[in-house]
C-alpha cells in the first residue's frame, strides 16, 4: 500500500523559481527513505510537498491514496493532526511549556481530551527515553533530548508518516547518531519514514535513498 | 483518540479524519499563550485597566455625590415653595403686605402654608451686662405653631411654641443660635434676654436644610412680637407646601396672590430647583469625563493591537508549527483573538477594582455613601471583551495567512 504518491510535481515560486520539477515518486507504507542533495537541490520543498504544508503548482499528490489536489484547508489541517508527524531541524519546541506538555500540545488539533493526550504523551517520552524529563522544560534539555522531545511528539499520535527535516542538523554527532537510531526503531514498528540529510554517512543507514539536484530526483536508490 | 491510534495500515477506506481544536482548548492555548509572553501581557492589559479604571472611577463619584444630592431633595420633598419681598420695579425694596398669608392659604392646592416674621430691633443674651452690639449673627424672628411641621424639621429637645407662648415671652432656639447661646439643651428655667425682656427657652430645633438662615435666628410668637415689640405684621417669608401634582400651578399664583398691586416686588422660589439643577450640572460634567476615559480605552485598544501584531511576527515559529501539527488558519485566528480577548477582559476586571478604588476613597473623605453603579460591574469585563476582539482582528487575520513554510523557515 502507498503511504504518499508524488505524480509530475512542481512547484514554482514567484521570480521563476522552480524548486522542484516534474517530480514523480511512490513512498509505500513502513518504508524508510533519506532524501539527499545539495542545498537548493529541492529537498525541503519535497518534504513540505509531502507533507501538505504546500500545495503543488504544478502535479497530483496522493496520501494514502486519495487525491489531495482539491483537499480543502481544512482536510489537509485533519491530515496533519491525525496522520502526519514533523520533525525539524530547530525542534520548534514551546520554552515556556514542559517536555509533556509539548508533546502533549502536538495532539492538540486531533480533538482529543487533554487527559487521552497527556497519557498518550508520556507514553511516548518514554519510549524515546525521556522518562526522567517529563517536567522539564526545553531550556533545561541538552540538544539531543530536545529532538527526542520533538521526535516523541511527532510519534505520539501513531502517525502513518513521520517527516524530518535535518534532524540532526543542529546536534553534535554523537547526539545525532542516538536520533537517527531512535528514527529507524520508530520506523520499524510501522510508521513510514521520510527524512531529508545533507549528510551521506546518515543516508547510507537508509534502505532507500533519493538524490535530488535542481529540482529533480537523480538516483532512487534501494539497498 | 480513537482515530489516530490505528495500524498504519489500509486507511484509504476511512473517512477523512478532521482537524477540531475543542472551545476549551482554545481557552487553554490562549493562556499558554499568554503565560510565555507575561510581562507583555501586563502592560497591554494594563492600557485597557487604566482606561476603564478612569471611567469607573467618574461614574462611581458621581453616583455617589448624586446618590447624596438626591437624598437631600428627598427629604426636602420637591413641593416647598418661598414667597419672599424682592424690590419693586424703582429698585426699592418691598414688603408683603399683612393680607398675603391669608391670601395664599386660600390658594387651591396649597396644603400648609407659615409666615415668618422679622424682629429687626431685638437681639438675644444670656444676660443684660452683654454689649448690645454683640449680638452673635442671631436674628428674632416671629413665627406660628406650624413651623417645624412645615420645614420638615424638628426639635432636639423640647418643644415649639404653643398656647402659652402667644401670651407669654417663650422663645425656641435655632440650632446655631443655640450653640452661639451655649445652650446644649432646653430645661425649666432657662431664661435669656431678648430685646429688654427675660424670655423662656423652651425648646431648640434640629438643624432646617431648607433654609440653613434660620438656624441662627430664635422663634417667638407674633401676638407677644407685636405686644412686646411692636412689630408690623409684614411677614418677611412665607414657607408653602403645594399639592405635589400642582406645584407648577400654585407657583406661577403666589406672588399675585402675595401682592395684587406689585406682583413683580414678590419672589417666588423653589429650593428643590437649586439642588436638582446642581445634580443635572454634575451630570454633564460626568459625561465630559467618560468622553475622555473612552479617548483613554481607544489608545489601550489600539495598543494591544499593535501588540498583538508584533505577537504574531515574533511567533512565525510557533504559528508555522501549529499549521504543522494540523490547525486550520482559523484555529491560528481563533488562538490570536481569543489571546487579545483574554488580555482586555483581565484588563478591564482590574480596571474595575482599579477604578473602585476612587469612588471609596472620596466616599471616605467626603462622608457619602460609597457607590458604584451595578451597571460598571458587568460592563468593565465586558467592554474588555469587546475592544479585545476588535483590537485583535487585524493581528489574527494576519497570523491566519502565513504560510506554514515561510513560518517554519523564519
Amino acid at each position: 500500500m502507498s503511504a504518499i504518491e508524488l505524480e509530475e510535481v512542481s512547484r514554482e515560486y514567484p521570480g521563476g523559481v522552480r524548486a522542484l520539477d516534474g517530480v514523480s515518486v511512490g513512498i509505500g507504507a513502513g518504508e524508510r527513505v533519506a532524501i539527499v542533495g545539495p542545498s537548493g537541490s529541492g529537498k525541503t520543498t519535497m518534504l513540505t510537498v509531502m507533507g501538505t504544508l504546500e500545495r503543488p503548482s504544478a502535479g497530483e499528490v496522493r496520501f494514502a491514496g486519495r487525491p489531495l489536489r482539491d483537499a480543502s484547508d481544512a482536510r489537509l489541517a485533519g491530515l496533519r493532526a491525525h496522520r502526519l508527524g514533523f520533525v525539524f531541524q530547530s525542534f520548534h519546541l514551546q520554552d515556556s511549556l514542559s517536555a509533556l506538555e509539548n508533546v502533549a500540545n502536538g495532539m492538540l488539533y486531533t480533538g482529543a481530551p487533554g487527559r487521552e493526550r497527556r497519557a498518550a504523551a508520556r507514553a511516548a517520552l518514554v519510549r524515546v527515553g525521556l522518562e526522567q524529563r517529563i517536567s522539564h522544560r526545553p531550556p533545561e534539555l541538552s540538544g539531543g533530548e530536545r529532538q527526542r522531545v520533538a521526535i516523541a511528539r511527532a510519534i505520539a499520535k501513531r502517525p502513518l508518516v513521520v517527516l524530518a527535516d535535518e534532524p540532526t542538523g543542529n546536534l553534535d554527532s554523537r547526539a545525532g547518531g542516538d536520533v537517527i537510531e531512535l528514527l529507524h526503531g520508530l520506523a520499524g514498528e510501522g510508521a513510514t519514514l521520510v527524512l531529508i540529510t545533507h549528510d551521506e554517512r546518515i543516508a547510507s543507514s537508509f534502505p532507500r535513498r533519493l538524490q535530488m539536484r535542481d529540482g529533480r530526483i537523480v538516483a532512487d536508490e534501494r539497498r | 483518540m480513537s482515530a489516530a491510534v490505528r495500524r498504519t495500515g489500509p486507511g484509504a477506506a476511512a473517512p477523512p479524519p478532521a482537524s477540531h481544536l475543542a472551545p476549551r482548548e482554545l481557552l487553554g492555548s490562549a493562556l499558554q499563550g499568554l503565560r510565555g509572553h507575561r510581562l507583555r501581557a501586563a502592560l497591554s492589559a494594563l492600557g485597557i485597566a487604566i482606561g476603564i479604571g478612569a471611567m469607573v472611577a467618574v461614574v462611581g463619584v458621581s453616583a455617589s455625590a448624586q446618590a447624596s444630592l438626591l437624598a437631600e431633595i428627598d427629604a426636602l420633598g420637591t413641593n416647598l415653595l418661598t414667597v419672599s419681598p424682592g424690590q419693586t420695579f424703582g429698585g426699592q425694596s418691598a414688603a408683603l403686605p399683612p393680607a398675603s398669608l391669608a391670601m395664599i392659604h386660600h390658594v387651591r392646592a396649597v396644603e400648609d402654608d407659615a409666615a415668618v416674621y422679622q424682629v429687626a430691633s431685638a437681639g438675644v443674651y444670656r444676660t443684660p451686662f452683654v454689649p448690645a452690639q454683640e449680638t452673635g449673627g442671631i436674628g428674632v424672628d416671629a413665627a406660628g405653631a406650624n413651623l417645624p411641621r412645615i420645614l420638615q424639621t424638628g426639635l432636639s429637645s423640647g418643644r415649639f411654641l404653643g398656647a402659652v407662648a402667644q401670651r407669654y415671652p417663650e422663645v425656641v432656639l435655632g440650632s446655631e443660635a443655640a450653640s452661639s447661646l451655649q445652650i446644649a439643651r432646653a430645661r425649666d428655667h432657662l431664661l435669656v434676654y431678648l430685646g429688654d425682656t427675660w424670655f423662656s427657652v423652651i425648646g431648640i430645633l434640629r438643624p432646617v436644610l431648607i433654609d440653613p438662615g434660620l438656624d441662627a435666628d430664635v422663634f417667638i410668637s407674633l401676638p407677644v412680637a407685636e405686644r412686646v415689640f411692636g412689630i408690623e405684621p409684614n411677614p418677611s417669608e412665607i414657607y408653602v407646601r403645594a399639592d405635589v401634582e400642582d406645584v407648577e400651578r400654585v407657583s406661577d399664583l403666589l406672588a399675585p396672590t402675595a401682592d395684587p398691586q406689585a406682583a413683580e416686588a414678590v419672589q417666588v422660589s423653589r429650593p428643590a430647583e437649586a439642588l436638582q439643577a446642581r445634580a443635572a450640572a454634575k451630570g454633564q460634567f460626568t459625561t465630559l469625563l467618560l468622553g475622555l476615559g473612552a479617548v483613554a480605552l481607544l489608545v489601550g485598544a489600539i495598543g494591544i493591537a499593535n501588540i498583538m501584531v508584533i505577537s504574531v511576527l515574533e511567533r512565525r515559529g510557533e504559528i508555522g508549527l501549529r499549521r504543522a501539527l494540523g490547525a486550520t488558519r482559523r484555529h491560528i485566528a481563533s488562538q490570536f483573538l481569543a489571546e487579545a480577548a483574554l488580555l482586555a477582559t483581565i484588563g478591564g476586571a482590574g480596571g474595575l477594582l482599579l477604578g473602585a478604588g476612587g469612588p471609596w476613597v472620596y466616599a471616605a473623605v467626603k462622608d457619602e455613601p460609597f457607590v458604584v453603579p451595578a451597571y460598571a460591574l458587568l460592563a468593565s469585563p465586558a467592554i474588555g471583551l469587546v475592544i479585545g476582539t476588535v483590537a485583535g482582528l487585524y493581528p489574527a487575520t494576519r497570523a491566519a495567512r502565513l504560510s506554514p513554510t515561510e513560518a517554519l523557515r523564519g
